[in-house]
């Protein structure tokens, strides 16, 4: 267990690199000059330059890469153009409430995935195993975007049972645990986790129904076993899939609710993403951007080690 | 279409005292990755050190266990796996010296055991038997196929649009057979090219072979672990065992005398017909050695009857022990060796 | 393969042609698949020649008409938040989000095959190197990496194409390397390669043939997220400028109406949903009657 530990640890390197690489490319295939925005309109061609030196844009791309590499290895992701606060305390901030929707969202998602994709294996080609397939098809077909304008029009403009904006009351940008704050949870969270019921039981329905039709299962009932206890056995057994797909999808959570912040104002990292490119601040994008994928790079490692750990078999591959 | 005309052979160069190839000190380790950092762990001595000739004319037979390296060396002298070192000599010309690959390839043909696997799924027969010759520029590929497929008894009128999985084992090893000659090749290595094939077919395949060798004046390198297939068709057989040659002989003189005691005990473990003659030797126990660590001095010395102290620390070289061509590596037939039992046994 | 049979009994030639005929066959016995089908057929015949079907002008407003409700005469499905005709920019709408949310993965299925195929075929170290270079890409979901690239390009309808290949290319590479690196382990291509032919002429006739439809399959099951990620990008504002027609980006400028008349505010969400919804079960429908496991 514990070499295959290291040799993940060292496969992951090489993706953190080429993560970082792309995440510094980012700024570099932005149209316009990055300093525009800063640079005074009437500074002269030496003024320019000098500005050029300081921000180290006067040398060559790997020096500059490795310059960025090496701050980022201190903590420092730059300053935001914008605002001029340092990258990485906003975007730590914003990627807190990030993961707290993410999380909501998985806890949601997960155990009705489960459960339906069960229902569905378990009971397979009935009406209930139709009906379910036809939710997860419904699932991963929407555009969750959307779906949250729509959940906005039936319960908050119609129905007016909850708030649509914000984090808090008045549309607040900080997170406490308290009544009020939870209830402005509610609906993004219920946005994004459609998606992850829809893979999930998908996932569940094609693992269960498998099984459940593999020649042990019989064994299992012709020793005597109750229908509790193969139930047990089967769970055992698609345990290690279940659980990489919902690892991935809730790395996928993380990276992909941009679109539902923007449409909740959640102030997440998506929503500091969306502010970053309106207002061209490049280093707030490139920071906010490597950091959702080394968060997802860790999510693959946890997940595969998590499955290692469970099913022997993957470790001799 | 006469044969002539569906036979664009290359010229023989040398004389027919010249072989028609020649292998010397064969090599192809392949490396087993894995680690941290997946670098080679470790080698597979698929072939080590293989040496040997093929007259012009004559069919070789290399029989072995699965896994001694049989096909590996078939490939090598094919030109389908790079060899870590050692000699192809083609009539003479030595590969990447005088020889090109691409020339190699016009000269040696091979017919592949799985004769699905072997043609491709989506292209009619007459198209996978034309592909070699519209490669290599030689002139009506399609009516070359068409005499072709006629040739190994597969009418092209009926067969020739067909594909793969239309026709049986026997029909697509014909296709194979035709294909191969399709490139005019003067050496055609058939790697257990019948050993699928039901009995009664793999007769008919057999004697196929037999014919088109006369006809279009073909050399064959016939692997198989069949050893009565092996006496049918073949003039000398060639033993493998674990990436080595430990006895070459004709035909005849191995069947009178094996003489390494692997040979003896491969023979041996084919069931006689002739209850007088029945087995007698014990029979090969265990598996063989592991490829990637073969046993130090003889590779066999570890399974072999007749091992001396000797034998565990000095590999034995191929040497002759017969008027007639007899080969083989074992000290024990070797005055000279200082094994306890050296010239005393067979 | 050891079944053999005598000379004369073989299966007559047609069987072959007979593959693609039954994956048709199957097709057309599905009610949903077929349903689906002819919902997208629509929508592109629709969105290809919305300039010929008497419509409105989707580009022209109204001060006074602005945000009539659905039903209004003259304007069937009302009117957006600068008066325009709904009927009109939803269906000129399919023009963009379509060709932005189908082109990427045909120019995704083009390059990443021939990455994949190569990577496959060839081996070695080109295709660590390929190979690598994909699961960097990997490393992004899907939105992260588009929403990255045209929020660094900035809007505009190239760019949105550019992004969203750029996310699709790394799936289909892996696929189509793994189900080359299948195919090239088989004898036909080692006795393909044994004839003396170029690795281009073994890919081009030997290779191709048998790894095309898996990727293509496969591509196909992209479809629908490809669509989804580009109305998203337009929604966001980073993908096509108004004042063009898109359904993401109509649905972006109606949210000011959410209040005002929520239902017409979500009309372009609907198109979406739909034309993703029938991509994805004409993709499952494809895939079963093509036979091909989950």
């Amino acid at each position: 267990m514990f070499s295959y530990l290291l040799r993940r640890l060292i496969l992951v390197l090489p993706v953190a690199f080429g993560v970082s690489v792309i995440c510094f490319l980012l700024v570099q295939i932005a149209p316009g000059d990055p300093l525009t925005a800063i640079m005074p309109v009437d500074a002269t061609a030496e003024e320019q330059a000098a500005m050029r030196a300081a921000y180290g844009l006067d040398k060559p791309l790997p020096v500059q890469y490795a310059i960025w590499v090496g701050n980022l290895a201190q903590g420092d992701m730059g300053r935001s153009i914008a605002t001029g606060r340092p990258v990485a305390g906003e975007v730590f901030g914003a990627v807190q409430n990030s993961l707290l929707l993410a999380v909501s969202a998985a806890v949601i998602a997960f155990p009705i995935g489960i459960f339906l994709g069960f229902l569905a294996g378990y009971f397979r080609d009935s009406a209930l195993d139709k009906a379910v397939t036809a939710v997860s098809i419904a699932g991963v077909s929407v555009p969750n975007y959307w779906l949250g304008i729509v959940l906005v029009i039936i319960f908050s403009v119609n129905l007016g049972w909850l708030p649509s904006m914000g984090a808090g009351p008045g549309g607040s940008r900080d997170w406490s645990w308290n009544w009020e704050h939870m209830r402005h949870l509610v609906l993004p969270a219920v946005t994004l986790a459609v998606v992850p019921i829809g893979i999930v039981s998908r996932t569940v329905r094609a693992l269960s129904g498998d099984i459940l039709s593999m020649d042990f299962v019989q064994a299992l009932y012709a020793k005597g076993m109750t229908r509790f206890d193969v139930l047990i056995h089967v769970g055992r057994n698609a345990a290690a899939t279940a659980l990489s797909v919902m690892g991935l999808q809730l790395g996928y959570l993380l990276g992909g609710s941009i679109l539902i912040e923007t449409v909740f104002n959640w102030p997440g990292s998506g929503f500091l993403l969306s502010n970053a490119i309106f207002q061209r601040d490049l280093p707030l994008l490139q920071g906010t951007i490597l950091v959702l994928a080394l968060f997802f790079v860790a999510m693959n490692l946890i997940v595969d080690v998590a499955q290692a750990a469970i099913d022997p078999r993957i470790k001799r591959s | 279409m006469s044969a002539t005309e569906l036979y664009d052979r290359l010229p023989d160069r040398g004389g027919p005292a010249q072989p028609l190839l020649t292998v010397r000190g064969l090599k192809k380790y392949f490396p087993i990755r894995g680690g941290i950092l997946g670098r080679t762990r470790a080698m597979v001595q698929a072939v080590d050190g293989v040496s040997f000739e093929v007259r012009k004319g004559e069919t070789l037979g290399i029989v072995g266990e699965s896994g001694c390296g049989k096909s590996t060396t078939a490939r090598l002298a094919v030109g389908l796996i790079d060899r870590d070192e050692g000699d192809i000599i083609f009539d003479g010309d030595a590969l990447g010296d005088t020889l090109s690959l691409r020339e190699l390839r016009r000269g040696i043909q091979m017919v592949f055991q799985d004769s699905y696997a072997s043609l491709n799924p989506r292209l009619t027969i007459e198209e996978s038997v034309a592909f070699g010759a519209r490669v290599q520029g030689l002139s009506d590929p399609m009516g070359r196929a068409h005499g072709l497929l006629a040739r190994v008894g597969l009418d092209p009128a009926r067969f020739a649009q067909r594909y793969p999985h239309e026709l049986s084992g026997g029909q697509r090893q014909r296709v194979n057979i035709a294909r191969a000659l399709a490139m005019s090749p003067r050496l055609v290595v058939l790697d257990e090219a019948v050993s699928a094939l039901d009995k009664s077919v793999e007769a008919q395949v057999l004697n196929l072979l037999s014919d088109l060798r006369a006809e279009f004046g073909l050399t064959y390198i016939f692997i198989s672990h069949d050893l009565n297939v092996v006496r049918y068709i073949s003039d000398r057989v060639l033993v493998m065992y674990l990436g080595e040659v430990v006895e070459v002989a004709p035909v005849a003189a191995i069947w009178a005398r094996q003489a390494h005691p692997y040979t003896r005990s491969l023979f041996s473990a084919m069931p006689s017909m002739d209850p007088d003659n029945r087995t007698e030797e014990p029979p090969l126990t265990g598996d063989p050695p592991n490829p990637i660590d073969p046993p130090e001095g003889c590779r066999f010395h570890t399974r072999c009857p007749f091992a001396a102290t000797l034998c565990g620390r000095k590999a034995p070289q191929l040497r002759k022990i017969g008027a007639d061509g007899h080969l083989a590596a074992c000290h024990l037939h070797d005055p000279t060796s200082g094994h306890p039992k050296a010239g005393k046994i067979a | 393969m050891t079944l053999t049979e005598p000379l004369t009994s073989a299966p007559a030639p047609e069987a072959r042609k007979g593959y693609w005929a039954g994956v048709a066959g199957r097709l057309a016995r599905d009610p949903v698949s077929m349903l689906c089908l002819a919902v997208v057929a629509a929508l592109i015949l629709a969105a290809i020649f919305a300039p010929w079907l008497g419509l409105a002008d989707p580009y022209k407003g109204s001060m006074i008409a602005r945000l009539k409700p659905i039903g209004t005469p003259g304007h069937i499905l009302g009117t957006d938040e600068q008066g325009r005709d709904m009927l009109a920019r939803l269906i000129h709408g399919g023009r963009l989000t379509l060709f932005i949310g189908l082109m990427p993965v045909v120019f995704a299925f083009f390059i990443g095959s021939i990455l994949g195929v190569v990577a496959g075929y060839v081996g070695g170290r080109l295709n660590t190197l390929i190979m690598r270079v994909v699961d960097v890409f990997f490393a992004f979901p899907s939105v992260l990496l588009a929403i990255a690239i045209s929020g660094a390009l900035g809007a505009g309808i190239v760019n949105s194409l550019v992004s969203l290949t750029i996310v699709f290319v790394p799936p289909i590479t892996r696929v189509a390397e793994a189900v080359t690196s299948g195919v090239r382990s088989l004898d036909y291509i080692d006795a393909a390669r044994a004839t003396g032919a170029s690795a281009l002429t073994v890919i081009r006739v030997h290779v191709i043939g048998n790894v095309l439809s898996p990727i293509f399959v496969y591509a196909t099951s992209l479809t629908s997220v490809c669509m989804i990620l580009a109305a998203g990008l337009s929604f966001l504002g980073i993908g096509v400028r108004p004042p063009e027609p898109e359904w993401g980006l109509m649905l972006n400028t109606l949210r000011s109406a959410i209040y005002v008349d929520p239902w017409l505010s979500a009309l372009p969400g609907v198109m979406i949903f739909v034309t993703s919804l029938c991509l994805n079960l004409l993709s499952d429908g494809v895939r079963s009657a093509m036979n091909v496991r989950d």
